[in-house]
């Protein structure tokens, strides 16, 4: 993102002002933040070294919302696992739910139908643009400006809305299923959907006028928590932190899968890898993220009706008119039900974009009805472990920015 | 050994072929089982060879194989997955851990994102990292007992809450 100038002095530690202070030390102190701070939104704990207020050094303290999710996919069917990654990351519940199925679909060799594919890609980016508006909403309210984020959530609202409307939930949707999705979208969808896309559209342009030329958010956000190209790459750090600092890798486009070769959208980047471009990055993201969505719903339109299920016994249940009639059918649905499918032994690992970067699942079946092992590859984990590279020597306040717009979501992070 | 048709494996076993103790390409991922004493010496190749260009280990975990009929197998596996940003391709090693001696060497140098995995599958599973500089536990507790994605440890077992005032 270019940085144009705001015709005001930038900030930088070298200004003569400085000078005065710069000599001034203090004794070290040890400030305990969190973890379940105000001005966080996330529960995790900082164990901070001050000196004055300036961050010497910073120990990140995770685990707070570990609730064994690794462990309890292993004591049930590759079903039930379902559900729990709903609550892995809660903003953006739908892209978790796609990871785990493709990732259990690729030890299947499944291939889903079509418009399966396309109700995906649209669940996926409904999420997205979730996500990024919780994650730039949240930030402004917790820099104290409280406008933009009834702006944000309002619009997110607005999403959430149209994530009910497909799936029959908010937030912890439960939409996908393996070898498909739960429901084909009602015929009512797309009147409901384009209105409120134009609604959220005209949010988004409310939410950028109030912040993004805005002086006290500029000066908070420019210049602070910069990453290197090279700290990014050695922390595996993904997402828009890493398009943040320049580098152009997205799943979607590197990697395509399920439909996102046939779209058509951008990937913005930034130039410095400061917290500035980490915001500009997520908010053309969103406007990318409905134009994506624009573009699968007219071409569900234009597909028509069709199976959004793929039509394989171990996956799916028979018809119950079947169930009811025959005997195979019986049999069938009630070892799915008592059983669950039996996946072929073997393992997979499948990356997808999430909304804070590379979403992974690893998955390893001995051909059983239960899981021996499911990873998930939490962006978010990743992404906050070089927090103290980005904070050590500025000043405590630019800690909160920092971490809003690393988004590091509590439940992906913590499992 | 057999590349599998993938030139990264064929690139891997020409130059650390005798490390390599076995390989697989199923459903797309190549895969390489390697040596225990060797995985430093491996991962440094693969990381500085200028057409594999590992820049990043997205993913480190340890997988417990624990049955009764593995016989003399070793228990656990402990799974690397590598990416390369400028060629984008991906890799997997692995390395098979007895449960006798729970230890691998640490990738902390060649990699900071091995750090907080590494302290992860030490938590999780109790397997050790040489080298590494601060192997503490991450997501659990200091004073939880026991490492809970070991298969054998039961789901149900409760654990006496700690703190000030527990």
């Amino acid at each position: 993102m270019a940085s144009e100038s705001h015709g005001w002095t930038e900030r930088t530690p070298d200004s003569p002002e400085d000078d005065l202070e710069r000599d001034l030390h203090t004794e070290h102190q040890i400030l305990n933040m969190g973890p379940s701070h105000p001005a966080t939104h996330g529960t995790v704990k900082f164990l901070i070294e001050l000196d004055g207020e300036t961050i010497i050094d910073l120990d990140v303290q995770v685990g707070y919302l570990h609730r064994g999710f690794e462990k309890e996919c292993e004591s049930g069917s590759w079903y039930q696992a379902i559900p729990y990654t709903d609550r892995l990351n809660y903003n953006s519940a739908i892209l978790c739910n796609v990871g785990y199925c493709m990732a259990v679909e690729k030890l299947l060799e499944l291939e889903t139908p079509e418009r399966c594919q396309w109700l995906r890609v649209l669940a996926s980016e409904l999420s997205r643009l979730g996500d990024h508006l919780t994650r730039c909403g949240a930030a402004c309210l917790e820099l104290q400006a409280m406008t933009p984020f009834l702006y944000g959530i309002e619009a997110r609202e607005l999403c959430w809305d149209l994530q009910e409307a497909l799936c029959g939930a908010r937030v912890t949707s439960n939409y996908v299923r393996i070898g498909g999705v739960r429901h084909d979208m009602q015929p009512s969808f797309p009147a409901l959907f384009r209105a409120n896309v134009e609604k959220m559209r005209a949010l988004l342009e409310d939410f950028e006028k109030v912040v993004t030329q805005n002086r006290i958010f500029v000066d908070r956000l420019k210049g602070t928590g910069i990453i290197s190209k090279e700290d990014c790459l050695r922390y595996a750090v993904t997402g828009p932190i890493l398009r943040s600092v320049g580098v152009p890798l997205d799943m979607r486009k590197d990697e395509p899968y399920l439909v996102y070769d046939q779209v058509d959208f951008d990937v913005p980047i930034g130039e410095v890898g400061d917290n500035y471009d980490r915001y500009l990055v997520c908010v053309e993201e969103m406007h990318q993220s409905l134009r994506i969505s624009e573009q699968c719903v007219a071409k569900l339109e234009r597909l028509g009706s069709g199976p959004v299920d793929v039509d394989d016994p171990r996956v799916r249940w028979p018809a119950k008119g079947r169930v009811f009639n025959r005997m195979e059918e019986l049999i069938q649905q009630f070892k799915s039900v008592t059983e669950g499918p039996l996946v072929p032994e073997g393992e997979a690992y499948t990356a997808i974009e999430s909304a804070n970067g590379e979403l992974g699942f690893y998955v390893v079946s001995d051909g059983g009805a239960v899981p021996v092992k499911v990873r998930c590859r939490p962006p978010s984990f990743l992404n906050i472990a070089p927090l103290p590279l980005l904070v050590r020597g500025s000043m405590l306040p630019d800690l909160i920015p920092t971490f809003d717009f690393l988004n590091m979501i509590g439940g992906e992070c913590d499992r | 050994m057999q590349d599998h048709g993938s030139p990264l494996l064929r690139k891997l076993l020409d130059a650390h072929g005798p490390a390599v103790a076995d390989t697989h390409a199923r459903l797309g991922d190549a895969t390489a089982v390697v040596d225990r004493e060797r995985l430093v010496e491996v991962m440094r190749f693969l990381r500085d060879t200028p057409e594999l260009d590992f820049e990043m280990l997205t993913d480190l975990t340890a997988v417990d194989y624990q049955s009764p009929d593995l016989g003399d197998e070793p228990r656990f596996q402990v799974v690397y997955h590598l990416y390369s940003v400028s060629r984008n391709h991906r890799l997997r090693i692995k390395v098979r851990v007895p449960e006798s001696s729970p230890q691998v060497a640490s990738l902390v140098e060649l990699w900071a994102s091995a750090n907080w995995m590494e302290r992860e599958v030490w938590d999780m599973y109790g397997i050790g990292f040489d080298g590494h500089p601060d192997l503490r536990r991450i997501l659990l507790y200091d004073g939880f007992e026991g490492h809970p994605l070991r298969k054998d440890y039961p789901k149900e077992r409760r654990q006496p809450l700690v703190g000030p005032n527990n």
